[in-house]
């Protein structure tokens, strides 16, 4: 790592040539950027998940933390090139002035023609697409489960302003559920009368799940509160009985189906950077989320 | 009216596909094959959550052990060489599965019980009648268990579900072994339901020659025999052939690998574009591929075989063809093969493809390398251009999977020099972390009945009948020419190619 004080977007930029140049290896297989926006204290961890989602993308990772604004602007960064994985990362912070002009430092040290990925690991603009960094991203990630401010209302607020190209972390963690469940309605063509969804009561996986069997199968989807932890139970009710998946533990579920025994099935809960990198898989626009956000915004709204 | 599942969405292509309920019944549990890759393959299917929940695993041979004696084989195996972590709940999810069934292929009793077995996992598991069988066993077996399976009712599927069974390389050893292999399956189970495996097929890089091919625009125009000057085809292993004399002695390089891999690779590099990525019309332009391949009139001067003999490879000592264990003295097997081929095409006239393979050889490499004409003019001192060679693009299957273009570039700081350069694009960085074994993609397609990866027997046949003349022409004349272990072959070899006025690319 070399440290850059007061620098700015070209002293970057140079350093990662001399820094691959130096390794012994000036050739980029890197396939896109990634951008962290990240507070000071999570700074660490979050790079840490960026770096192992990165061995599967290789991608220049752009930490960039935004200070305090007041007083005189300065730009501050840690440079390198992986050691053990095949990528570039470079924290920079920001000070003063320039807080308020976060995307002039990171246009620059873009990847040319490459896709962008803008990614909040905890707290996230209330509208992604229209913040200065998230509007050079052509993928926005989210992790509403992680917010720290105003927790019951992250959920409610990206679907609000969901735009094409934005996607959450609680939905992410939502594909082996569903992916059981549709495998379960392939194997018997059974008609689903309403549905049930058990979990933590702040859980917005949980919210999403309910919006997609509810959107999905036009049924009630009842909301069940439990200990968690996270999601424990999903019901789907058919003249013929209870398909069911219940997982007390985080780990292992049961598979209940009307008319075959009863299966124990692995759905043990995933780490950040496995769910990093599924995000990473494709970068075109999630359709079926966007309904999905449509859906759990209605559901609300008729509520209140 | 047909059902639509209303979970299930085109646009949501986050949702992998599950295969539906169903067992496997492996029959040859004891071999390298099962351990090292079929076990540990499909722990890592569970660990990604694409086996169905109720997945069974039934082992079968000759061995006195109960079903707990088995679960602690394939957890070993899977142990030892998992691709993914070790996770006990995936283990509790498929262990609840796995049975043992004792007893030879020639025994009646043993497949009454594999029945009871069977019909006890549809009760217990809701596997739901569907099972698959792969045949880990030596080719000599297939027509015994195939015949005990249909006796036992076993091949037959009951309403609404499947029976399945897969059968690895080789496919015989000529044309008409193969042809009899076929009807002794073809008997019992219809062509759809044979899986025949060649785990090269299931490699993401050889996926990838059809995304180079057809998804690109820079390949496609230079793709042709106004182009191409050649190409070659090279699988090369750096080991012996170990304890393996047994099975060696008799088959050889070309019946063990150009058959079958490297003739499958032939055939992805040089057939038309497809109408559609299904598994029909793929098989069917590489049906046309293979039928369009002859060989060249002289077979004694367009082949070369050979066998290495004991010296120092890789820095370690290691024996000769012939003093490998078990192998039986003045044995005339090949260890190394080189072939020419030509493909009567408009596409490809006049490229000849050559294809070889070997055993410790220089280093372990599979490519494929297609081999440019020279510009046709070119307006540089001959002395200037002394280095420059011919462009290249190379497919690297395996070991650091990617691609390489060669092409001439000037180098700095003299006055005009060109020479060779290469630029790299390296699988290995770009997507491969989590990039499936051959075993895992091939067994979930066996189980999702998706058949695009397997050759069908008609392209068995016809790449026999590209083999059988050369191995009859080896068997009528002469004896493999020796070679010392770690090099890049016999003499024989490079003697064939600059015939062509050609070269070996050192890979």
């Amino acid at each position: 790592m070399i440290e850059l004080i007061d620098t700015t977007s070209s002293a970057i930029a140079a350093e990662f040539v001399r820094a691959r140049t130096r390794a012994g290896s000036p050739a980029m297989g890197m396939v896109m950027t990634l951008v962290v926006v990240v507070d000071e204290d999570d700074a660490e961890a979050a790079m840490r998940v960026a770096r192992q989602a990165a061995h599967e993308h290789p991608a220049r990772v752009l930490g960039v933390i935004i200070g305090d604004g007041r007083g005189h602007g300065s730009v501050d960064a840690e440079v390198g090139i992986g050691a053990g994985w095949s990528g570039e990362t470079a924290l920079i912070r920001l000070s003063g002035e320039v807080t308020r002009h976060p995307e002039s430092v990171v246009l620059p040290l873009l990847l040319p023609d490459s896709p962008v990925v803008a990614w909040w690991p905890t707290d996230a603009p209330e509208d992604p697409a229209a913040d200065p960094l998230g509007a050079l991203a052509t993928r926005r990630i989210t992790d509403s489960a992680s917010a720290t401010k105003a927790r019951t209302l992250a959920l409610q607020r990206q679907c609000a302003s969901y735009t094409r190209g934005n996607t959450d972390l609680a939905w992410t963690r939502l594909t082996p559920w569903r992916a059981l469940l549709a495998g379960a309605l392939d194997q018997q063509h059974l008609t689903v009368t309403g549905a049930l969804v058990g979990a933590e009561r702040h859980n917005p996986s949980a919210d999403l799940l309910a919006g997609w069997l509810g959107s999905r199968l036009k049924v009630q989807v009842e909301r069940r509160a439990t200990d968690g932890p996270g999601i424990t139970e999903v019901e789907l009710e058919t003249r013929q009985g209870p398909i069911r998946l219940d997982r007390p533990d985080g780990r292992l579920a049961t598979f209940s189906s009307p008319g075959r025994p009863d299966r124990p099935t692995a759905l043990r809960r995933r780490d950040l950077p496995a769910l990093l990198a599924e995000e990473l898989r494709r970068l075109d626009e999630d359709e079926v989320y966007a309904e999905v956000a449509e859906h759990v915004l209605h559901a609300q709204k008729e509520r209140a | 009216m047909t059902w639509r599942n209303p979970l299930r969405d085109p646009r949501d292509r986050r949702l992998p596909r599950i295969a539906g309920p169903c067992g496997l019944v492996l029959f040859g549990v004891t071999g390298d094959l099962s351990r090292k890759k079929l076990m540990p393959a499909i722990y890592d299917l569970a660990n990604r959550g694409l086996l169905p929940p109720g997945f069974s695993l039934v082992g079968f041979a000759r061995r006195d052990w109960a079903d707990q004696d088995f679960a602690q084989i394939v957890h070993d195996s899977v142990k030892e060489h998992a691709r993914t972590e070790f996770r006990e709940e995936v283990w509790e999810q498929l262990s609840e599965g796995v049975r043992f069934v004792s007893g030879s292929f020639d025994d009646a009793d043993a497949f009454e019980r594999l029945r009871a077995t069977v019909d006890e996992l549809d009760a217990a598991r809701g596997t739901d009648g569907n099972h698959a069988f792969y045949l880990a066993i030596p080719p000599g077996s297939f027509g015994t268990v195939a015949q005990r399976l249909k006796q036992h009712g076993l091949a037959d599927a009951p309403d609404g579900s499947w029976r399945r069974v897969v059968v690895e390389k080789p496919f015989g050893h000529d044309l008409e072994s193969a042809r009899e292999l076929d009807r002794a399956l073809g008997e019992v189970f219809p062509e759809d339901s044979i899986f025949r495996i060649d785990h090269y097929l299931g490699k993401e890089t050889v996926q990838n020659i059809l995304a180079i091919r057809f998804a690109n625009s820079i390949f496609d125009p230079v793709w042709n025999a106004n182009y191409v000057d050649h190409v070659q085809i090279t699988m090369a292993e750096d080991g012996g052939i170990g304890g393996r004399a047994g099975y060696y002695d008799g088959i050889g390089a070309a019946r063990d690998v150009i058959q079958n891999h490297l003739l499958q690779l032939m055939a992805l590099v040089a057939m038309e574009e497809p109408p559609a990525f299904d598994a029909d019309s793929l098989r069917l332009e590489k049906e046309k591929l293979l039928s369009s391949i002859v060989l060249p009139r002289r077979l004694d001067l367009t082949t070369a075989r050979g066998q290495y003999v004991g010296g120092w490879a890789g820095g370690a000592k290691v024996p000769g063809f012939l003093e490998e264990e078990g192998m039986p003295a003045g044995s005339t097997t090949e260890s190394y093969a080189a072939v020419t081929l030509h493909v009567e095409n408009r596409r490809w006239a006049g490229v000849p493809f050559y294809l070889r393979t070997g055993k410790r050889l220089g280093r372990r490499v599979t490519e494929v390398a297609v081999v440019f004409k020279r510009a046709p003019h070119l307006p540089f001192s001959a002395g200037s251009t002394e280095e420059l060679t011919q462009n290249a693009i190379v497919i690297r299957v395996q070991p650091d999977e990617g691609m390489t273009l060669r092409f001439g570039s000037k180098v700095p700081g003299t006055a005009l020099e060109i020479r060779d350069v290469s630029m790299d694009f390296a699988y290995g960085g770009s997507f491969t972390e989590a990039s499936p074994e051959a075993y895992e993609r091939l067994i979930l397609d066996v189980l999702l009945g998706d058949p695009p990866l397997f050759p069908r027997h008609r392209e068995v046949e016809l790449s026999w009948q590209i083999l059988d003349p050369v191995l009859e022409a080896w068997a009528r004349k002469g004896t493999p020419d020796p070679y010392p272990a770690g090099t890049w072959g016999p003499e024989s070899a490079d003697a064939m190619l600059e015939r062509d006025g050609r070269a070996w690319r050192r890979p």
